[in-house]
């Protein structure tokens, strides 16, 4: 149900993001993808990844703060409004999307990535109204 | 253990045997040092104005100063060719300060150095290890020959090189450990990469740490790293004086003893030089009382404490000198505020989220101070909103604490600077500009 994204701290400074890859590439993890926002001083470096257990071992490793952490993988059908239709039944039960980016955009569909305020709520809402959520192995098979 | 029967003698007897030895010091320094008998002539004492113990505070203060001003032997009281030994302190600004030993000089800084060894526990059955740096301070050299005087088997392994430090420690079996807390933090952290468990994996139970100022929070640490049953304690010296021995703590953590028949307290106004009573805080000065060499009189120590009098439940009746809250010469004047880095250190150890390490910054932009803090995260975060209440937390804490904003800035692990001797935590890049 859910998928393990890897979430990295890094410091923004010169260099950092690179070494982040760096580790990753070492250890034969590919990225299926990234999102990255920050602030004047630091930023989140998240990650979807072929292997995100491993991931976290090698990063912390080389004294990394990295962990791992529960999001849902939607697929979304391409078709105007179904982004929008999946938020409101996020919305109308009160559940908050903390962050969301996209995960792969290929054939006909669309997915992405949403961390949503009381995952298991969240998780069984989509599920409920026929949404399609990828599991782990999923992304492993489809995407990596 | 109790090392010595002068730890527990009467206050009148210590007193007694003070007064003797305070005169006999004071007559000698008059003759043999200039510096000395020109102070005094300007103060108009002599050496039989010297009646009682009282009459200490009629005598001229020394400071560091006087110590560069005559350096390098300006201030012995015995001829060149007495001495063993000679020890330096690395001067960071100006001349380095001097001191000497003769051979009875190192017999006593041996025997104080057993006293405070055996107050933090220390027997012979123990296998000592010093992961101070050998060399002109007197740290290493001191505790390694009052440890041996005890009888403990010593493991004279200075610093550097962790990871055969903790080698030796396994395979050696260590049960104490001599180094200064920040030096013992990155042992215990290093342990930990190399996948032993200090407080399980080796048998270090006693900690004398040193020649840094251990905070309260810093020995929750080091019991954090090393275990619930290591016995922690400080002991105070500094080489103008000796090197370590002056005083140390003993089991009951309540103040370090200060080997009384060698030394002899004061606690003074730093402001007037008056002499305050019992039990007041004020700057330590410290008289040497039984050394050949180089006896200062009434040193000017620049650290604050108060004396504690009453006896200890240990039984020994000697006077305690509370743990210093910090260094006068660390201390740091913040927009008008003082600030000592050791309530910084206070603060930032009490927050689990964030490593033990740190980083004070100072700089100076339109005129105002600006006092920045880095910290390593302790634990992973993946949200924004965590990163940003871990900032505000830390900076309430410190603002109570201090009554000044600081900019914190949260980094990875392992990212600040480790130290092996002497931390040096601060930057304070004002004096720069
Ligand atoms: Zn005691």
């Amino acid at each position: 149900m859910f998928i393990k994204q890897l979430s990295v701290f890094i410091e923004n400074k010169e260099g950092r993001l690179q070494d982040v890859l760096d580790v990753l590439k070492q250890e034969k993890v590919s990225i299926i993808s990234l999102s990255l926002a920050d602030t004047s001083e630091y930023g989140l470096l998240r990650l979807i990844t072929s292997d995100p257990q491993a991931g976290q071992k090698a990063l912390k490793e080389q004294g990394f703060s990295a962990m791992l952490t529960d999001v849902l993988a939607v697929k979304l059908a391409h078709q105007v409004g179904k982004l929008q239709e999946i938020l409101s039944y996020v919305c109308k039960a009160g559940l908050n999307v903390e962050y969301m980016y996209a995960l792969s955009n290929k054939d006909n569909e669309a997915s992405i990535i949403c961390k949503i305020s009381n995952g298991d709520q969240a998780a069984e809402l989509l599920k409920s109204n026929e949404v399609e959520l990828y599991s782990q192995d999923d992304i492993m098979t489809i995407f990596a | 253990m109790i090392w010595a029967k002068e730890e527990t003698m009467s206050r009148d007897e210590i007193e007694a045997l003070q007064l003797e030895r305070l005169k006999e010091t004071v007559t000698r320094v008059y003759k043999n040092v200039a510096p000395y008998r020109r102070k005094m002539e300007e103060a108009g004492v002599k050496p039989d104005d010297i009646r009682t113990l009282k009459d200490l505070s009629i005598l001229p203060f020394v400071t560091k100063q006087d110590m560069r001003d005559n350096y390098p032997f300006g201030l012995f009281a015995v001829p060149k060719d007495d001495l063993v030994r000679i020890h330096a302190s690395s001067g960071t600004t100006g001349k380095p300060t001097v001191v000497g030993y003769t051979k009875k000089d190192l017999d006593v800084w041996t025997e104080c150095v057993s006293r405070i060894a055996a107050m933090g526990g220390a027997t012979s059955k123990d296998v000592a290890q010093i992961c101070f740096g050998y060399g002109m301070f007197t740290g290493a050299l001191g505790l390694h020959f009052g440890l041996e005087n005890m009888g403990a088997a010593l493991v004279p392994s200075s610093t550097g090189n962790t990871e055969k430090q903790i080698m030796y420690m396994k395979d050696f079996g260590t049960t104490l450990l001599v180094a200064t807390p920040s030096y013992a933090l990155r042992i215990g952290e290093v342990a930990n990469q190399m996948g032993i468990d200090p407080a399980k994996d080796l048998k270090v139970k006693i900690g004398l740490v040193g020649s840094e100022l251990l905070t309260e929070a810093m020995r929750t640490e080091m019991h954090k790293l090393w275990g619930e049953d290591m016995l922690v304690t400080s002991n105070y010296g500094m080489s103008e004086l000796m090197g370590p021995g002056v005083s140390g703590e003993c089991e009951h953590l309540c103040g370090m003893h200060v080997n009384e028949d060698f030394f002899i307290p004061e606690i003074i106004n730093p402001k007037t030089g008056e002499v305050l009573p019992p039990g007041e805080k004020g700057e330590l000065v410290i008289t040497c009382i039984y050394k050949e060499a180089l006896p200062l009189i009434r040193y000017r120590t620049k650290d604050v404490t108060r004396l504690i009098y009453e006896p200890c439940k240990c039984g020994r009746t000697t006077v305690r000198m509370e743990n210093l809250d910090g260094r006068t010469d660390d201390m740091l004047k913040i927009r008008g505020v003082n600030v000592f880095p050791s309530q910084i250190e206070e603060v930032l150890l009490g927050i689990d989220e964030i490593g033990p390490h740190y980083e004070i910054i100072v700089t100076r932009k339109n005129h105002s101070d600006i006092l920045e803090i880095r910290v390593e995260l302790a634990q992973a975060v993946d949200a924004y909103r965590k990163l940003e209440a871990l900032e505000k937390k830390i900076k309430q804490k410190l603002r109570v604490v201090l009554g000044l904003d600081a900019k914190i800035r949260l980094e990875s692990p392992n990212t600040l600077q480790r130290f092996e001797g002497k931390a040096q935590r601060v930057k304070d890049l004002r004096k720069e500009v």
